[in-house]
């Protein structure tokens, strides 16, 4: 099956945004699965359900949010355009942003069980080796939650490919800035004799997210077999 | 080095209330599971903190409730050896060992890096994962891995615990190397009395949260005040003597300030001096030399003390020459033998009951 100029562009599109999604939410699904696994503060259950929101609301209600706080007129977009730059309204980054948000719950969820799961013993280990908290961090528990990061990254990833909802809402679907595979297979799916293009976009998204979960589970056995001390 | 401990801390309902002087050699903590031994050493580590009291090691204060001072865990310098070994399961051998080393003192160098390899035989580990290892293999890493931050003090926490007695046998000899050679201070945590005799330079019991009794390990297991804290099946003194000869019927001949003691033939070269273990429980008393028994040993001795203990079971101690003995008797036998301090008498003792891991170097 070779794709077409403009099948390939979807592609690549989609593949970007899911990509940049991912990687940018780690860092801070990292922190707050820290937060929500290790510590104990004034407002954590808030934090939680905000976190968990995007899982629970529909789609449409978390794309409206998005376009109201970083659209051309939100609070955010503004500051995101003076400050950076970036603009989020019907762009790409927009789409990435969306995917980021939808995504970052089923992140969060999958690293904080492996916060939960480290081994505290091993951790009082590095201390008394004479690593600062920070250090073992960084050399103990981050090593050890590498099942679970990967784990968590490629929910996020599965998540973005498949973003429909909240993305549509806030940046519309424009070929070349927004138009993701769901978006892509959805408006054609509107057109009369859409439906054969609309097949070949879906045998694309299916062989995307085999190969995907193919090669997570290549690396999570890897990684789990590391952790286990094998 | 000079530690000194006045912890009090109170976890759930079990209170810790600990006072502890050690200094260079061995200091064994011993007492029973829940006594609080692992709760100490805990607070010696900074992994976790008490409610008052102060810890000083050297001239720094470690921690101090009232003065707010509790030094972070990582700067305390001080090493700590696991019960369950905790070696990093995404590390080999090599790396697990050379975890601390950037934190250390960059002065000791390959050479003691070196020298630590060898002495514990790891070598030939060093690409192995910690999941290839067998238990003993996983302690000895664990304790090259803390002495490679050339800590001021190490503790141990039952380390050989987990092991059977065949892999107990084999690791202990690293730890008597390690005391012998110089190495840097122990605080050694056990309920295990073989390990003492082996072992203890200093001896602190610990019973539901307290030091009860503390001193150099002759002095605390002679004391026979102390014989119901360690429990009448282990108590018993310590006695020192040199490996005389080794006679072909399978006995040791081991030369005491007060005569000969016989014991079931061991593996330590003529001239050695030795400690061994004598329980309280195999001691016979006779007021008359026996002549016509099958005990190999008959002893001099002289009544120093007499006191009630557990049960119904009274504790004697004898001098033995230079020596200091422990032995338990019911409270008939005293009445009808009559016993007084001061009291001449003579201890008997079976050459089976001092087998090899009662008796240690020196």
């Amino acid at each position: 099956m070779i794709l077409s100029a403009a099948e390939w562009a979807i592609v690549t599109l989609s593949l970007r945004i899911a990509l940049v999604a991912t990687l940018l939410s780690l860092p801070f699904a990292i922190w707050i699965a820290w937060l929500l696994a290790r510590r104990d503060f004034f407002g954590k259950s808030t934090l939680n359900i905000i976190v968990h929101l995007p899982l629970v609301l529909p789609p449409v209600v978390t794309g409206y949010a998005l376009l109201l706080l970083f659209g051309k007129q939100g609070p955010f977009g503004e500051v995101f355009e003076t400050l950076f730059g970036i603009t989020f309204a019907f762009r790409w980054t927009g789409a990435a942003l969306a995917a980021a948000i939808m995504g970052f719950p089923l992140i969060v969820r999958a690293i904080r069980l492996g916060f939960e799961g480290v081994d505290h013993g091993l951790e009082e280990a590095g201390a008394t080796l004479g690593a600062s908290k920070r250090a073992v961090f960084r050399r103990v528990t981050l090593p050890l939650i590498t099942p679970a990061l990967l784990t968590g990254a490629v929910l996020g990833f599965a998540k973005a490919m498949g973003e429909f909802g909240a993305t549509i809402t806030f940046v519309a679907s424009i070929p070349g800035q927004s138009e993701t595979l769901p978006s892509a297979i959805y408006t054609l799916l509107q057109v009369p004799g859409g439906e054969a293009d609309a097949l070949r976009l879906i045998a694309i998204s299916v062989a995307v997210s085999v190969l995907a979960l193919a090669i997570s589970e290549v690396l999570a056995r890897r990684a789990l077999q590391r952790v286990s001390g094998q | 080095m000079s530690l000194d401990v006045d912890i009090q801390a109170t976890l759930g309902r079990f209170k810790l209330d600990a006072q502890l002087q050690a200094g260079q050699g061995a200091t064994v903590i011993y007492g029973r599971s829940g006594s609080g031994k692992t709760s100490l050493i805990n607070a010696i580590a900074g992994l976790s903190r008490p409610q008052s009291g102060r810890i000083t090691l050297d001239e720094q204060v470690l921690f101090d409730a009232a003065l707010g001072i509790n030094v972070p865990v990582h700067l305390r310098r001080i090493g700590y050896v696991f019960q369950d070994a905790r070696l990093f399961p995404h590390l080999n051998v090599a790396d697990n060992l050379d975890f601390g080393t950037r934190y250390a003192d960059a002065s000791l160098g390959k050479n003691h890096r070196k020298t630590v390899i060898e002495m514990l035989g790891i070598g030939a580990l060093m690409q192995r994962r910690p999941g290839a290892l067998s238990g003993g293999e996983k302690q000895r890493v664990a304790l090259g891995r803390a002495l490679l931050t050339a800590p001021r003090l190490l503790l141990l926490d039952e380390p050989l615990a987990a092991l059977d007695t065949q892999r107990k046998e084999e690791i202990l000899p690293y730890f008597e190397r390690l005391r012998a050679q110089g190495g840097p201070p122990m605080i050694y945590v056990t309920h295990d009395m073989s390990e003492i005799v082996r072992l203890a330079d200093h001896l602190c019991v610990l019973r539901d949260g307290k030091s009860v009794a503390q001193g150099t390990a002759e002095d605390v297991l002679a004391d026979p005040a102390n014989m119901k804290l360690i429990g009448v099946q282990d108590a018993g003194a310590l006695i020192t003597g040199v490996v005389d000869h080794h006679a072909s019927d399978g006995l040791s001949g081991i030369r005491l300030s007060a005569g000969m003691l016989f014991v079931p033939r061991m593996a330590v070269t003529v001239g050695t001096s030795v400690r061994i273990r004598i329980r309280a429980q195999d001691v016979i008393l006779s007021l008359s030399e026996p002549k016509d028994m099958s005990s190999q040993n008959v002893l001099p001795a002289k009544i120093t003390a007499i006191r009630e203990g557990a049960s119904s079971g009274f504790a004697i101690a004898l001098s033995c020459g230079t020596d200091r003995l422990l032995a338990r008797i019911t409270a008939r036998a005293l009445a009808q033998m009559e016993l007084k301090v001061g009291q001449n008498i003579w201890a008997v003792l079976k050459a089976n009951a001092m087998p090899p891991n009662a008796i240690a170097p020196s």
